[in-house]
C-alpha cells in the first residue's frame, strides 16, 4: 500500500435533499498505485463519475459535497484542502480528461493558448519557453503540424483531435495522477482505439499513474492494471485486471460480463435462400451544407453513393459503420423518411421510392422502426397505449380494437399492460425502448429497420433489449435491418453484416466470414479497433 | 402537472403578481359598478390634490383621477389582451408552417419576420395608426403588427427542435398526415415556451398602448393609462399626482405580469430554476 | 481571417441590405395607398399649405391616371436619388429637414447604447458573480422594475425630480440657444443636456442587456469548458475573465443588434418629452401637422439607420465569434 499515489478512503458523497438517493458515493475505498492505470467501471448512476470529480473537489457546490472519508494524495488529505492549495493541484500534480471533446474547450480561444494557460497559472517560464512547450505537447500527442494546431480554434479540429489537445493539457506538467472521466466515450471507434493506445503509451513513457473511468469492459480489458466494479455508489469488486475480467466473483460483475456482447459471429438460421424480401438497388442521397455566410458556395455531401442490398425474408442484416458513413441516411431513406434522389427501393417486389406520404401509407403497415434514443422517440404528451395505438389505427383497425391490442403487446414486451395508461416518462430507458418495439410491432410487419437501438442503454438492459428483439424476431417471422456502430452487437443479432463508409458499402457478406476473413481494409481497422477483443473472444 | 402547480404557486413574486392582476382584471371588468359615473365627467374643481374629497384628486379639467384609473384599466387590458391573441395567433401560424415545412417556404416566411424585426417597430405602429386614424380597433392591429416576430422565432425554433425529434418520425412512419402530426405531435410540445413568450408580450403591448395613448394616437373618448399621462404632463410643476398616479398602474401591472410569465417559465422548465 | 475576406463580407452584407431597404421603401407606398385622398395630396401634405399647381405637378409625376406599379416604380425612382420631397408645412425639403435632425439623435443613440450596454454588462456580470446573495436579489429586483417602467414616465419622473425640484438639470431642448456658447462650453452645455434624455432612455434596455448579461454568464459557468479550466488550476476570477466573459457576452451584442430598431421607436417618445430636437420629435410634429410624407421620411431614414448598425453588430460578432466562417 505504500505504493498508492492515490489513497481513497471510506469516501462518501451527499446528494442534495430532493434527489431520490441519499448518497451518490458510500463509503468507497480505493487505492491507485505507482505507474498503474486503474479502471473504474459501472453502468449509469453507479457514482463512477462523481467519485472521481470529487477527488479533484470539481462536485457541483453547493448541492453535492462529500461527507466522510479521505482522500490521500502524496500525504494531503484533499478533502480538507484550502481552495488555493486546491487549485495548486489542478493541472499541475493531478490533471483531468473529460468525456466530450466537442465542449470541453473554450470555443472562443486558440487551442494553443488553453495548453498554454496550464503552464502561465502553474510555472514562471517565460512565453517563449511555453510556446516551444506546446509545441513539444502537441508532438507528443502525435497531433500534424503543431504550427498550425496551435493558432487553430476549437470548432476547426475534429473530435478525436480535441481529445488529443485535451490529453496534451493534462500531460503540461507530469502530473502523478490523471484522472480521465469515459475519455473515448463520445468517439467512434477506430479513434477510441487510436486514443486509447496513445493514453497507454504516454502514459508508459511518462510513469504517470491513471485512473480510468468507464462503463466499457472492452475498454478495461484493453487497458486497465487494476478494475475497480461500482454499483449504486459502492464498490463491489475490486482486484487485477485479469482476475477481475477472467474469473469475476460478485455476481454483479458475473451478470456485467455475461451481458457484454460476444463476438462470436452468429450463424445463419438456415441454409437455403429465401426471396428477398427488401431490394436497395443505385440508391444516391445527397445533401447540401452551406459553408460560410456566402450562400452561393454550397458543398455538397454524398451520404449515400450508389449503394445497393438485398435483404432475405426472416433474415437480419445488420448495416455498420462510424458517424457520417450513411448507415442511418440509408436507413431513413429505405422506410421512407428522406426522398433519395436515385435508385429503387422494392418491399416485396413492389417499388416503395418516389412514393408521395399519401401514396406510402398502405407499404406503413409491412415495415416499421425502432429508433435510437428512448427518451426522444415517445411523445412525452401522450399516454403510452395511443403511442403505440396510432399505428393501427391509421391502417383503419377500429379503436378499442387498436387499445386492447397494444395492452397485449405490452405484456408481450415485459411491460404490465396498465402501462398503457401512463405517460412515458415514468418509464427508465430501457423500458421506454421496449415501448418503442411494441410501438412497431403493431402494425404487424414483415421488416423492422433499428436504428441504434440500444446504442443509449446500459449494458445489461442492452442485453435484455437484444434478447427481446432475438425472441420477438423468431416469433413473428420478422425481418431486420439493424443500424449500429458496435461490431460487438452487430455479431450477437445479425446473420449478415454491411460495413459502410463514405456512404458506400464496402463489403458485405454472412457475419462469420466478415470476422474471420474480412476483405477490405475498412473492416480490418473496424475489427482490429473493437477494444479488448482478446478477452472478448476468450470469453467465448 | 401537479409538481408544476406546486412549483408555480410556490413562488412569492408569483403570488404577488397574480394577486395585482386579480384586482386589475377585476376592475377591468366591472369599472361601471365600481365607478358608475362617466371617467371624462367632471365632477368638481380642477386640480384637487389626491385624499382629499377625491382619493386620487381631481385633473386639469376637474375630472375625477380614480374614476379614470379604473375605466383606463378596461381600455389598456383589453386592447393588450386582443393585440396578443392576434399576435399570437398569427405568430404561431407562421412559425408552426416555416419550421415545419422548411426549406424555400421557411426562407421566404423567416426573410419577411426578419424584415419585421428589423424596422424601428414602435415607429411603424405610429406610422400605421397615423394614417389609419386612430381608434381602439387600429390601436389593435398597429400593436399586433409590431409584435407577431418574436412568437413567430419561439413557435419555429420549438417546432425545428420538436420535429428533429424521433417520435416525430415515428409518427411519419406510421403513416400519420402532416397536418396531424403538426397538431398532436409537435404543436402540444411546443406549448410551455408559447405560454411564456405570449404572457411576457401582454406586458409589451400594455407599454406600446400606453406610449401611443401617451403620444395622442390612443383610442379616442376611452379613459386609458397612457392618456391620463399625456394630459397631465403639462400640469407637471403643479400637479404631479395627475402623472405620477397612472404611471405607477402601468408600472405595477407591467411588472406583475413580468413576474407571473417568469414563474410560469422557472415552473416549466425546473432546470434553470436551479441555476 | 485575411483583411480581403472581411472586405468581401462586408460588400456582401451590403448587398444584403437592399432588400430590406427596398422592402421599407414598399411598405412605405403601401402605407401612402392606405391614407385618405390620391398619392398626390398625401405627398403634398393633405391639403394643408400646398399650392394646387404642386400637387397638379405631383399628379402628372407620379402618373395618377397610371398603374399602380407604374406608380410604384416612380414612387422608387425618387427614393433612388434621394428625392423625398417637399414638406409644405416645414416649408423645406424633407431630406433637407431630416439630416438637420439626424446628428441630435444619433447623439442621444450613441449615449444611449454606451449608457445601457455598459452598465447592463456590468450589472448582470455582478449579479452573476454575486449569485443567489442579497445583491444578486438588489440588482436582479432594480432589473426589473426598469424593465417594467413605461419611457415616458421615467422621464416625466426625472423631469419633476432633477429638474423641477432639485433644478439639477435643463427640463428640455438640446443646448441653451440664448446663451450662445462656443467650444467646450457648448460641449459641456450639450452634455448636460443629455443626462436626462439619455436615463430615461437607457433604463429599460440596461434592464434587458443586464438579464440577458446574468443568464448567460450562469449558463455559460455551468459549460463544460469551464470545468476544464477549473480542473487547469485557475482561478475564479481568471476563468471569469479569460473564458466565461467573452462567451457570455455574444447574446448580448445579438440582442443589442436586434433591439436597436425599438430603440430608435423609443427616441420619438423621449425626445417628445424633453424637446430633443431629432428625428423623434419631428415625427412627433408630422404627426400632427399630419405631415405623412415627412413622417414616411424619417420611417424610411430610421430603418436604413437599423439596417447600418446591424451590419456593424455583425462585423463585431465576426471578430468576436471565430466560429462564424466569412471566407
Amino acid at each position: 500500500m505504500s505504493e498508492a499515489v492515490l489513497h481513497i478512503e471510506g469516501l462518501t458523497v451527499a446528494l442534495p435533499d430532493w434527489s431520490d438517493r441519499r448518497h451518490a458515493v458510500s463509503d468507497v475505498t480505493l487505492d491507485v498505485r505507482r505507474e498503474e492505470i486503474v479502471c473504474v467501471v459501472g453502468e449509469s448512476g453507479s457514482g463512477k463519475s462523481i467519485m472521481g470529480k470529487s477527488i479533484l473537489g470539481l462536485l457541483p457546490r453547493p448541492h453535492v459535497r462529500a461527507t466522510a472519508g479521505r482522500i490521500l494524495f502524496e500525504g494531503r488529505d484533499l478533502l480538507t484542502l484550502g481552495d488555493d492549495e486546491m487549485r495548486q493541484l489542478r493541472g499541475g500534480r493531478i490533471a483531468m480528461i473529460f468525456q466530450e471533446p466537442m465542449t470541453a474547450l473554450n470555443p472562443l480561444m486558440k487551442v494553443g493558448r488553453q495548453i498554454d494557460e496550464v503552464l502561465e497559472v502553474h510555472t514562471a517560464m517565460k512565453p517563449a519557453e511555453r510556446r516551444a512547450r506546446v509545441l513539444d505537447l502537441i508532438r507528443d500527442v502525435h497531433l500534424p503540424e503543431p504550427e498550425r494546431i496551435v493558432g487553430s480554434y476549437p470548432h476547426q479540429l475534429s473530435g478525436g483531435q480535441r481529445q488529443r489537445i485535451v490529453i496534451a493539457m493534462a500531460l503540461a506538467l507530469e502530473p502523478a495522477l490523471i484522472i480521465a472521466d469515459e475519455p473515448t466515450t463520445a468517439l467512434d471507434v477506430t479513434t477510441q482505439a487510436q486514443i486509447l493506445h496513445l493514453m497507454k503509451e504516454l502514459q508508459r513513457a511518462h510513469g504517470t499513474s491513471v485512473m480510468f473511468i468507464t462503463h466499457d469492459f472492452g475498454v478495461v480489458a484493453e487497458i486497465a492494471d487494476r478494475v475497480v466494479v461500482m454499483r449504486h455508489g459502492e464498490v463491489v469488486e475490486a482486484g487485477p485486471a485479469a482476475d477481475v475480467l477472467g474469473a469475476p466473483t460478485a455476481d454483479y460483475t458475473k451478470a456485467l460480463v455475461a451481458a457484454v456482447p460476444g463476438l462470436k459471429p452468429r450463424p445463419r438460421d438456415s441454409a437455403e435462400r429465401a426471396a428477398p424480401l427488401l431490394q436497395v438497388s443505385n440508391l444516391e442521397k445527397t445533401y447540401t451544407a452551406q459553408v460560410g455566410l456566402f450562400g452561393g458556395a454550397a458543398r455538397k455531401v454524398r451520404a449515400v453513393c450508389n449503394v445497393s442490398l438485398e435483404l432475405e425474408r426472416q433474415s437480419s442484416l445488420a448495416l455498420v459503420g462510424e458517424s457520417g458513413s450513411g448507415k442511418s441516411t440509408l436507413a431513413r431513406c429505405i422506410i421512407g423518411l428522406e426522398a433519395p434522389e436515385a435508385g429503387d427501393v422494392l418491399l416485396d417486389g413492389e417499388r416503395i421510392s418516389g412514393l408521395s406520404r399519401e401514396q406510402m401509407r398502405p407499404y406503413r403497415r409491412h415495415m416499421q422502426m425502432v429508433f435510437q434514443d428512448p427518451f426522444a422517440s415517445l411523445n412525452p404528451r401522450q399516454r403510452v397505449g395511443d403511442i403505440i395505438a396510432l399505428g393501427p389505427m391509421i391502417q383503419g383497425v377500429p379503436k378499442s380494437e387498436a387499445h386492447a391490442e397494444a395492452r397485449e403487446l405490452l405484456s408481450l414486451v415485459g411491460l404490465k399492460p396498465e402501462s398503457a395508461e401512463r405517460y412515458p416518462h415514468e418509464f427508465s430507458g430501457g423500458q421506454r425502448q421496449r415501448i418503442g418495439i411494441a410501438r412497431a410491432l403493431a402494425v404487424k410487419p414483415k421488416l423492422i429497420v433499428a436504428d441504434e437501438p440500444v446504442s443509449a442503454l446500459d449494458v445489461s438492459v442492452q442485453k435484455q433489449v437484444l434478447d427481446l428483439l432475438n425472441q420477438l424476431r423468431k416469433q413473428f417471422g420478422l425481418s431486420m435491418l439493424f443500424i449500429t456502430h458496435d461490431l460487438r452487437v452487430a455479431a450477437t443479432v445479425c446473420e449478415e453484416i454491411a460495413v459502410m463508409q463514405h456512404g458506400e458499402i464496402v463489403e458485405r457478406g454472412p457475419t462469420a466470414e466478415i470476422f474471420t476473413t474480412p476483405r477490405h481494409a475498412y473492416t480490418r481497422s473496424l475489427l482490429d479497433a473493437v477494444p479488448g477483443k482478446e478477452w472478448i473472444s476468450s470469453l467465448g | 402537472m401537479k409538481s408544476f402547480w406546486k412549483r408555480f404557486l410556490a413562488n412569492p413574486r408569483v403570488i404577488a403578481g397574480l394577486a395585482w392582476l386579480g384586482v386589475v382584471v377585476l376592475v377591468a371588468l366591472f369599472a361601471d359598478l365600481v365607478a358608475p359615473r362617466d371617467p371624462f365627467a367632471i365632477v368638481d374643481k380642477p386640480f384637487l390634490r389626491p385624499l382629499g374629497a377625491y382619493l386620487l384628486g381631481t385633473d386639469s379639467l376637474g375630472r375625477d383621477v380614480l374614476a379614470g384609473l379604473l375605466h383606463g384599466a378596461r381600455t389598456t387590458l383589453l386592447i393588450a389582451i386582443l393585440s396578443t391573441l392576434a399576435a399570437v395567433a398569427f405568430g404561431t401560424l407562421v412559425g408552426a408552417v416555416a419550421g415545419y415545412y422548411g426549406g424555400l417556404v421557411d426562407d421566404v416566411l423567416m426573410r419577411l419576420t426578419e424584415f419585421f424585426q428589423t424596422i424601428p417597430s414602435f415607429l411603424f405602429a405610429i406610422v400605421l395608426i397615423a394614417i389609419l386614424s386612430p381608434s381602439a380597433m387600429n390601436l389593435v392591429i398597429a400593436i399586433a403588427t409590431v409584435s407577431w416576430p418574436p412568437i413567430t422565432r419561439v413557435v419555429r425554433a420549438e417546432v425545428l427542435s420538436v420535429k428533429s425529434r424521433e417520435f416525430v418520425q415515428a409518427a411519419v412512419v406510421a403513416g400519420q398526415r402532416d397536418s396531424a402530426i403538426l397538431i398532436t405531435q409537435v404543436l402540444p410540445n411546443t406549448l410551455s415556451p408559447l405560454i411564456v413568450t405570449g404572457s411576457l408580450l401582454v406586458a409589451t403591448a400594455i407599454l406600446i398602448e400606453s406610449a401611443l395613448s401617451f403620444l395622442g394616437l390612443g383610442a379616442p373618448n376611452q379613459m386609458s393609462w397612457g392618456f391620463m399621462i399625456g394630459a397631465g404632463r403639462s400640469f407637471l410643476r403643479d400637479a404631479w399626482w395627475l402623472v405620477t398616479v397612472p404611471g405607477i398602474a402601468i408600472l405595477v401591472t407591467v411588472l406583475s405580469i413580468n413576474l407571473v410569465g417568469e414563474g410560469l417559465n422557472d415552473a416549466l422548465n425546473p432546470r434553470l430554476a436551479d441555476l | 481571417m485575411s483583411g480581403s475576406a472581411l472586405g468581401r463580407y462586408i460588400l456582401w452584407r451590403l448587398v444584403q441590405t437592399v432588400p430590406v431597404v427596398l422592402g421599407v421603401a414598399i411598405l412605405n407606398f403601401l402605407l401612402l395607398q392606405l391614407a385618405p385622398g390620391d398619392l398626390a395630396t398625401v405627398l403634398a401634405g393633405e391639403a394643408g399649405g400646398a399650392p394646387k399647381e404642386y400637387i397638379d405637378q405631383l399628379r402628372a409625376r407620379f402618373g395618377q391616371d397610371q398603374p399602380v406599379l407604374v406608380q410604384l416604380m416612380r414612387y422608387l425612382g425618387n427614393l433612388v436619388v434621394l428625392d423625398l420631397g417637399y414638406s409644405f408645412r416645414q416649408s423645406a425639403p424633407v431630406l433637407e429637414l431630416l439630416l438637420a435632425r439626424l446628428w441630435p439623435t444619433l447623439l442621444l443613440m450613441g449615449a444611449t447604447l454606451t449608457v445601457s450596454l455598459g452598465i447592463g454588462v456590468a450589472m448582470g456580470l455582478l449579479a452573476a458573480l454575486w449569485v443567489r446573495t442579497w445583491k444578486d436579489h438588489v440588482i436582479s429586483v432594480a432589473a426589473i422594475i426598469f424593465y417594467a417602467t413605461p419611457l415616458f414616465w421615467i422621464g416625466l419622473m426625472l423631469i419633476l425630480v432633477f429638474s423641477i425640484y432639485l433644478d439639477w438639470f435643463p427640463t428640455s431642448g438640446m443646448e441653451d440657444v440664448v446663451a450662445f456658447n462656443e467650444g467646450w462650453a457648448r460641449v459641456v452645455d450639450i452634455a448636460h443636456h443629455l443626462v436626462l434624455p439619455t436615463i430615461t432612455l437607457s433604463m429599460f434596455y440596461l434592464a434587458l442587456y443586464a438579464r440577458l448579461m446574468r443568464a448567460s454568464m450562469l449558463e455559460q459557468r455551468g459549460l463544460d469548458y469551464v470545468t476544464t479550466a477549473r480542473a487547469k488550476g485557475l482561478t475564479e476570477r481568471q476563468i471569469t475573465t479569460r473564458h466565461v466573459f467573452r462567451n457570455a457576452l455574444l447574446p448580448v451584442v445579438t440582442m443589442a443588434g436586434i433591439q436597436f430598431g425599438s430603440l430608435l421607436g423609443g427616441s420619438v417618445v423621449v425626445e417628445s418629452v424633453f424637446a430633443w430636437p431629432g428625428l423623434g420629435q419631428l415625427a412627433y410634429q408630422s404627426l400632427f401637422a399630419r405631415d405623412f410624407n415627412l413622417l414616411l421620411g424619417i420611417f424610411f431614414l430610421s430603418a436604413c439607420l437599423v439596417v447600418i448598425v446591424n451590419l456593424i453588430v455583425d462585423l463585431v460578432y465576426v471578430l468576436l465569434d471565430p466560429r462564424i466562417r466569412i471566407g
